[in-house]
């Protein structure tokens, strides 16, 4: 399973940092992605892009997950020579995560 | 309670034109926002400007105010919007003369102030990386983002046009304005930020930039809605869409946007409030319609966010194509041979798929002439490269980069300046 299965997510950017908001379908699954979709692992996905540290926020009330990512950007969406200068398609990277009994 | 109907009709520069007509036919607003101002834009418009001193604001504003301002006098709709980009002013004169010559009988006040070019201190350090400003390159540009206490004042006319302010300022002041909210006070603060944060991207609240076939569908993108709100005067508010448009209001929408853009939803800081989402509820109460309440605010920082353009240099970019059996180790002998003729090491992207390989080159230089080196190389692959490559474009553009400062809000002088139709 990956989180694209039970779970969907929007890539915002400020600046060089992307923010990653992860929402799950069901409440229900909502504690499997707090378990499971940690800082560390994010960071570890999405090492190919990310060069700075990854905050998790857990909004419970919201049943949602907000990853903030430094240095995610390739410096930002004015100076980035990336072809995605904002980061959008960080999102559905994220999706691709495995998860649930590996 | 008192309650008031605010609606969003753009959520960027390049956004459709005819949704804002819906909303201010069929919705019965009082107020309809355009945010047409992304972090980056005004420094464009400034490059503008400094070649047409009556240039500068968003292209496209006549084009959308020709279409909207008739409805809007028709329907009693109050249009506020940052198209004012990096010279309002200009775009007051030009919607007045644009209001004569539509016959009608309308007031344009303009919103200025947040220009800070002239007072900001090149060495301060940015707030991104702590060198100073000016050592980033020359600076073209320095815009406060001004807050909904800058636009209050201008809220006695028919159209409200600013440059940089916050983008939820552009709904809490009017709504401040219609259900008699105190703009010092942090609560309601904090509720009219959160509703104009929610509303600022337009579409993307009404399941644009939502779709995920199987997954998530959303009907009639094509013919997508743009949302409104309805929100009482305790800050509650219920969002929606015109009935018979495309797109949905739903819990995952709006969650979706609640987050978007947010780097720490426990204290959003913006002109106005910082606001707390940590104890916000979202809830349908019914078929395109969420219920959002809960905002916490907490009093407004001291100082405001100041944006900065630089002359970054310019960026180079060519591809080239190549098909059918090898293609990707053609395409990846091509982008070493750029690579070893050009004086900067580029970035160079393969995009393959099972028949097409594409060679992206790309790189940030600090003249015009090296960038069209680049270009060049990549063009003179046709005849001196791997065979069969095509399909080459390549283009060189001046970069403005940004960088962030704060500025004490006491150094900041808004201002209001009305204009009358201009026949």
């Amino acid at each position: 399973m990956i989180l694209h299965d039970i779970a969907h997510c929007r890539a915002g950017d400020k600046g060089d940092t992307s923010i990653l908001s992860l929402l799950p379908y069901r409440d229900e699954d909502f504690p499997l992605l707090v378990r499971e979709v940690t800082a560390e692992r994010v960071r570890a996905h999405l090492a190919g892009q990310l060069r700075g540290e990854v905050v998790r926020y857990v909004l419970p009330n919201l049943c949602a997950l907000q990853f903030r990512c430094r240095h995610a950007l390739d410096g930002g969406v004015t100076t980035s020579l990336a072809l995605d200068t904002h980061g959008k398609g960080l999102s559905f990277r994220l999706l691709a995560l495995p998860i649930g009994g590996l | 309670m008192r309650t008031t109907r605010i609606g969003s009709g753009a959520g960027f520069a390049g956004d459709r034109f005819e949704p804002a007509e819906v909303l201010v036919r069929q919705a019965g607003l009082a107020d309809l926002v355009l945010e047409c101002l992304a972090e980056r834009t005004i420094a464009l418009g400034q490059q503008r400007r400094l070649a047409d001193p009556e240039a500068g604001y968003d292209p496209r504003l006549l084009a959308r105010f020709r279409r909207l301002l008739p409805p809007a006098a028709e329907h009693g709709v109050r249009v506020l919007t940052n198209m004012g980009a990096a010279n309002p002013l200009a775009a007051g004169r030009a919607t007045a003369a644009l209001l004569g010559e539509l016959g009608l009988d309308r007031t344009v006040a303009v919103v200025t102030g947040d220009d800070v070019l002239d007072r900001i201190d090149p060495r301060t350090p940015a707030l991104e990386d702590g060198v100073p400003l000016a050592d980033h390159g020359e600076l073209v540009s320095a815009n406060a983002y001004l807050g909904a206490d800058a636009i209050t004042p201008a809220l006695g006319a028919d159209v409200v046009l600013t440059g940089r302010v916050a983008d939820p300022s552009l709904f809490l002041a009017p709504l401040a304005d219609r259900l008699g909210w105190d703009l010092a006070d942090p609560h309601p603060a904090a509720a009219g930020t959160l509703v104009g944060h929610l509303l600022e991207c337009a579409g993307q609240l009404t399941g644009g930039y939502f779709a995920d076939p199987g997954r998530k569908e959303v009907p009639g993108l094509a013919d997508l809605g743009f949302p409104f709100a309805d929100v009482g005067a305790d800050g509650s508010a219920v969002f929606g869409k015109p009935d018979g448009t495309g797109g949905v209001v739903s819990r995952a929408t709006v969650r979706e946007q609640l987050l978007y853009e947010i780097s720490d939803p426990t204290a959003y800081l913006t002109p106005d409030v910082e606001l707390d989402l940590r104890e916000v509820t979202v809830r349908e109460t019914g078929p395109d319609r969420v219920a959002v309440r809960g905002a916490i605010g907490r009093t407004r920082p001291r100082q405001l966010k100041v944006s900065v353009g630089y002359r970054a240099g310019f960026r180079a970019e060519a591809e080239i194509s190549y098909e059918g059996p090898n293609a990707r180790e053609r395409a990846g002998l091509a982008g070493e041979i750029v690579t070893a003729r050009l004086p900067v090491p580029p970035r160079v992207q393969l995009s393959t798929s099972d028949t097409e390989s594409r060679l992206r080159v790309a790189a940030l230089t600090p003249d015009r002439e090296t960038a069209e080196v680049l270009c060049h190389e990549v063009e003179a692959l046709y005849t001196n490269g791997p065979a069969g490559g095509g399909g080459v474009r390549t283009s060189t553009t001046e970069v403005i980069g940004i960088v962030s400062a704060l500025l004490d809000r006491e150094r900041i002088e808004p201002a209001v300046t009305t204009f009358r139709p201009v026949r």
